[in-house]
């Protein structure tokens, strides 16, 4: 049985959303690689917007385009966004996974999830 | 047939259609972005008619209460009406006496209010009181509805503050002022009674602390409830007196008058409020958190409670910014 249940499922949807949330945005705030990134910004859109993302690397329901990603990121590209922060925050998740007592096999799914809007983030 | 009402347009919602798609369709310039109710881009509010539950999920609690609503995830099977959350014509103006004025401290004016309709606020809101029909700033209600008949500001005289200096000068009781409101979600929401609470304040920062705290005491807040008041001298502070009665009254509460200037006598804490508050309670996982006042302060201490373990949802802020056409 346990085969037909999505990442998302197995995961344990919303509320593993929901745990992981604040985790993964103290994470990406002490993260010297990336937090000039989130510098000035409302952190209570920034946290729907990290759950936003987390929702969708769970593989969560969501409708993000390709196109949304390039538009949602374009302004931090011009700042210097490159293939090394992408890596951080793809860390970063990683180790939120970590610490909430995910399986190392789920981990990797989210991350190939999360890798595979790497190039419409970095605008290529 | 459900139908949605924005500003003065009736929208009939399609079978299986979002109140966003519905809008959005009909060219209603509402934000959005994930579509899932995740991102909270597309944010409204309802000012007629329930927003279903669901479509609720994930907002704070004091968002909740107001009706706010994510429409992207919102299927309604009643009418619903509803606005943007920078609609801001949605309240009507309301008359209101002032039945007294009375200096707090050098510089901040107590100001009482009657309103000639009743308004239904909740402390820590604020309103927006106006000069004259151009001329409106936002001040937070520190009165506690059912506790208090009035409602209760205080307003702190700005340097070349045209309404503040109007309030402090020119206004007599008796006169009539124009209201608008209440708005703001920075407020006590019952349950959880059991939750430890940090009120930070500065200035007349204390006003919605100062309502938020006694509406949680008096709806049985059990938790310890921590006030750190700061300011530069001890002529900034004030209601101390008030406020020391309530530690004799309540066991729970505790007061923290904090001076960030050099001449700190005994009974105040030395620092500004905010460092004095995360040195006493440096782990703040599972506390409420309420941070009110100087907008440098609410943002720095906004970061670091959630750095020091406050969950994102248990942070409620007032930030008091200064009007750039002061």
């Amino acid at each position: 049985m346990s085969d037909q249940q999505s990442l998302f499922e197995k995961l344990g949807g919303e509320a593993a959303v929901n745990a992981a949330v604040d985790i993964f945005y103290r994470k990406v705030l002490s993260d010297d690689r990336i937090s000039s990134f989130f510098e000035g910004v409302d952190m209570d859109k920034q946290a729907a917007k990290q759950k936003a993302f987390l929702t969708m690397a769970f593989g969560g329901p969501h409708n993000y385009s390709g196109l949304d990603m390039r538009l949602g990121h374009a302004h931090l590209v011009e700042r210097g966004l490159n293939d090394s922060h992408v890596d951080a925050v793809i860390e970063d998740l990683a180790a939120t996974l970590r610490e909430l007592n995910v399986g190392e096999d789920l981990i990797a799914q989210v991350a190939a999830i999360a890798e595979s809007t790497r190039n419409d983030v970095l605008g290529r | 047939m459900v139908n949605i009402r924005y500003a003065k347009d009736n929208f009939e919602l399609g079978e299986n259609q979002s109140v966003l798609d519905c809008l959005t369709s009909r060219g209603v310039p509402v934000p959005f972005s994930c579509r899932s109710g995740a991102c909270q881009t597309c944010l409204m509010r309802a000012t007629g008619g329930t927003p279903p539950e669901n479509s609720q999920q994930g907002l704070k609690d004091s968002l909740k209460l107001q009706n706010y609503f994510l429409p992207c995830v919102c299927h309604p099977t009643a009418d619903l009406e509803v606005a943007l959350p920078d609609d801001d014509d949605v309240q009507a103006v309301i008359p209101a006496t002032v039945k007294s004025l009375k200096l707090l401290n050098p510089e901040i004016m107590h100001v009482v209010l009657e309103c000639h309709v009743p308004i239904d606020y909740r402390a820590g809101q604020f309103i927006n009181l106006f000069q004259d029909q151009s001329l409106g700033r936002s001040y937070s209600l520190a009165s506690v509805p059912h506790e208090d008949e009035h409602l209760h500001l205080h307003v702190r005289r700005l340097p070349q503050g045209r309404v503040s200096g109007w309030i402090h000068e020119e206004l007599r009781p008796g006169e009539t002022v124009e209201i608008r409101g209440p708005g703001g979600d920075c407020f006590y929401i019952p349950g959880n009674a059991e939750q430890g609470l940090v009120l930070i304040g500065t200035g007349s920062g204390l006003a919605p602390l100062y309502g938020i705290l006694r509406d949680a005491l008096s709806q049985d807040h059990t938790g310890p409830i921590h006030l750190f008041h700061g300011s530069r001298d001890l002529n900034g502070l004030y209601l101390t007196g008030e406020l020391h009665d309530l530690v004799e009254q309540y066991s729970n509460f505790n007061y923290v008058p904090c001076l960030s200037g050099k001449d700190v006598p005994h009974g105040y804490a030395s620092g500004r409020a905010d460092d004095v508050a995360f040195q006493q309670i440096p782990n703040l996982k599972n506390w409420r958190m309420f941070l009110c006042g100087h907008p440098d302060m609410v943002k720095i201490a906004k970061k670091k409670a959630f750095m020091a373990g406050a969950s994102m949802k248990d942070i409620y802020v007032d930030a008091f910014n200064v009007s750039q056409s002061a």
